[in-house]
């Protein structure tokens, strides 16, 4: 088991009071597997994805315990966090625009975050051409600065600086999202590439696109308003979802082929509570068509097949 | 009802210091829009599809060509020839959040359109007319009305613009990008709210870089690639029968549900490949009256019923083997 999440709590601080937006998550990911994580905005996607690497100032660990390779993460301190950074956790931010420094040429620019990480250079250059190549990268681009590369090459120098070292873990927030769909499938192939080189041993893939998921994922981990709502694996999530938030929310998709004058897709009515105060039990009961009295008390997360973990009160 | 033509148009936008360089946004582009109709304009980032979006609202001039709307060139209107072309068409843009002033109440938009167009309209009157054109974008009045930005979801923004929008009795709605920003579980709402207004007579521009989205929703489709529409036609022939590479390598880069990515040419235009079987070179061998005036700019041609394409080697580099193999056969 390479990672193994427990009752996780994370909490923001605001004025307001406590925006609770992990609100005790538990899973496991295997070696080698590729769990994508999906949601709508504002469910603690992202917030899942940054606890595990760095919290920050307005961030606040409230319980839970997180384990990788049988080693426990102190995800509360900052500073002991910093050896495994980089090391054996490792992340692709969203905008990898503005993860490069514009002032440096990639080369040095790459040279400059590895000795920050106590690192000789020179001992992993050939590896870093080597892996550049292998997502399509000419040697080239270590004499360019990040404007003269596009929004996909750029993703992908990140990607692959990223996991140099080769992290038991490599969170990737939505770095799709803002790439056109011919880019989007490069750095997607990219990605996988990146598990079959055995460069990282396992991926988180935030996203909410979840046709994208579908290319890259094992398992699909849904969350909703700060609780998860389905974990399984990738197919099972597509073609057979019993989470009535995820059956709605793959019904809502439209895809190539379907057609508004032939078939009228809906969307979910209504939305996601607020985390500030959020309602006891079931968080998707407002919304939920199935929901009644017994969803007033919080659903359990249950397994119902091997691989397959719902938490609702309807299912089974 | 007006219909909506554009005739060859163009996009020259000044860049680099002082304007020196020049960039060629949207090359040529015609296409005509009806009312009652959705047409899809789908392009990658940098294919001018927001320009043409622009320019058809006057936010852009344009370099060469004409859009005409009922016959009137858009360009000539002058400042108060303008308003009346304005009351018919409207624009809906990408951002929900940042179409409105954080520190206003949400509803101000509408407030707005009465004192620009409706100053004469009594103030009950004009508040049944607000709550008339929310329940047309399927929003609660109630839910909505005296709130600040902050306190709606994108899709209610979103939805309240399309409102804002509809209490011009607009006929014409260029959509850009509108759903980008919007939850899964939300955009489908919207889309499905462009579908209603159609059926009510109103012509959509819907700019999108979402294949799937401009299969779902439009009549017609319009695929542009650096500026230039590379094909165009009914939207079940261009999504059944994609004919030009580029088309088809989109198509195949789109990541399905229930099927997943086909193989084929990463990111790249399979062009000698498809050069074999090029519909265009086959209606339009080259080398008599009828050929194309330069390989620059090539005509378009008609490959089945409305169904138009161009030569694939446009902007490739180097000239089309196949046409020039015939040219030099003939």
């Amino acid at each position: 088991m390479t990672l193994k999440v427990r009752d996780l709590r994370v909490h923001y601080t605001t004025l307001a009071g406590d925006v609770r937006a992990l609100d005790g998550v538990s899973f496991d990911i295997a070696d080698g597997e590729i769990m994508g994580l999906a949601g709508e905005s504002g469910c603690g996607k992202t917030t899942l994805g940054n606890s595990l690497v760095r919290l920050d100032g307005r961030m606040r660990h409230v319980g839970g315990s997180v384990e990788l390779d049988g080693t426990e993460l102190p995800i509360w301190d900052s500073v002991a966090m910093d050896r495994h950074r980089f090391h054996t956790i490792s992340v692709v931010p969203q905008y990898a625009m503005s993860a490069l420094n514009p002032t440096r040429k990639i080369g040095r620019m790459a040279a400059e975050v590895i000795q920050s990480r106590g690192i000789r250079y020179a001992s992993v250059k050939d590896q870093f051409e080597r892996r550049l190549a292998l997502v399509g990268l000419p040697e080239r681009v270590l004499d360019l600065y990040p404007m003269e590369l596009s929004g996909g090459m750029k993703q992908r120098v990140v990607m692959i600086l990223s996991t140099l070292l080769d992290p038991s873990l490599l969170i990737a927030d939505e770095i799709t999202s803002a790439l056109d769909v011919s880019t989007q499938k490069a750095v997607a192939e990219a990605l996988v590439g990146l598990r079959d080189n055995q460069f990282v041993k396992s991926m988180i893939v935030i996203t909410h696109d979840l046709s994208i998921l579908h290319e890259v994922a094992d398992t699909i981990l849904i969350m909703y308003a700060g609780h998860l709502a389905e974990k399984a694996p990738t197919d099972v999530i597509i073609n057979g979802p019993r989470h009535p938030y995820t059956k709605l929310l793959i019904s809502s998709l439209p895809e190539v082929g379907v057609r508004f004058a032939e078939r009228r897709l809906v969307g979910i009515p209504g939305r996601p509570p607020s985390l500030l105060d959020p309602p006891a039990g079931c968080r998707f009961r407002a919304r939920c068509p199935l929901a009644d009295a017994q969803c007033e008390e919080l659903p359990p997360l249950v397994e119902i097949e091997p691989g397959h973990q719902v938490a609702c009160w309807k299912v089974g | 009802m007006g219909t909506l033509a554009l005739e060859g148009v163009n996009k020259v936008y000044r860049v680099g210091t002082f304007g020196g360089q020049t960039m060629h946004a949207v090359k040529d582009v015609t296409f005509e829009a009806r009312p009652g109709q959705i047409i899809s304009l789908i392009g990658e980032s940098g294919s001018g599809k927001s320009t043409i979006g622009k320019m058809i609202l006057r936010l852009a001039s344009v370099s060469s060509g004409r859009i005409l709307y009922d016959g009137q060139d858009v360009a000539t209107l002058k400042s108060r020839e303008l308003k009346p072309y304005r009351r018919k068409v409207q624009g809906v843009f990408q951002d929900p959040f940042s179409s409105y002033n954080p520190i206003f109440k949400a509803d101000r938009v509408f407030g707005l359109i009465r004192d620009g167009f409706f100053p004469e309209v009594k103030g009950a009157d004009w508040d049944e007319r607000v709550h008339k054109a929310l329940q047309g974008v399927s929003l609660d009045p109630d839910g909505v009305l005296g709130k600040y930005p902050h306190q709606l979801s994108g899709g209610q923004l979103q939805r309240m613009l399309v409102a804002r929008a509809l209490l011009l009795d607009i006929e014409f709605l260029v959509a850009d990008e509108i759903i980008s920003m919007l939850d899964a579980s939300t955009r489908v709402d919207v889309l499905n709210l462009l579908g209603d207004l159609k059926a009510g007579g109103l012509g959509v521009l819907f700019v999108t870089h979402d294949l799937s989205l401009g299969n779902y929703i439009s009549d017609q489709a319009i695929i542009l690639r650096k500026g230039r529409i590379v094909e165009r036609g009914p939207t079940a022939t261009v999504f059944d029968q994609p004919t030009h590479p580029y088309t088809r390598m989109l198509l195949a880069s789109v990541p399905a549900l229930h099927g997943g990515h086909d193989s084929g040419a990463l990111g790249q235009m399979d062009v000698v490949r498809d050069r074999q079987a090029c519909l265009y070179h086959e209606r339009y061998p080259g080398g008599d009256a009828t050929a194309p005036a330069s390989q620059a700019n090539p005509t378009m041609v008609e490959v089945s019923a409305g169904h138009l394409v161009t030569c694939a080697t446009v902007d490739e580099g180097g000239g089309c083997l196949q046409g020039g193999a015939r040219q030099t056969a003939g």
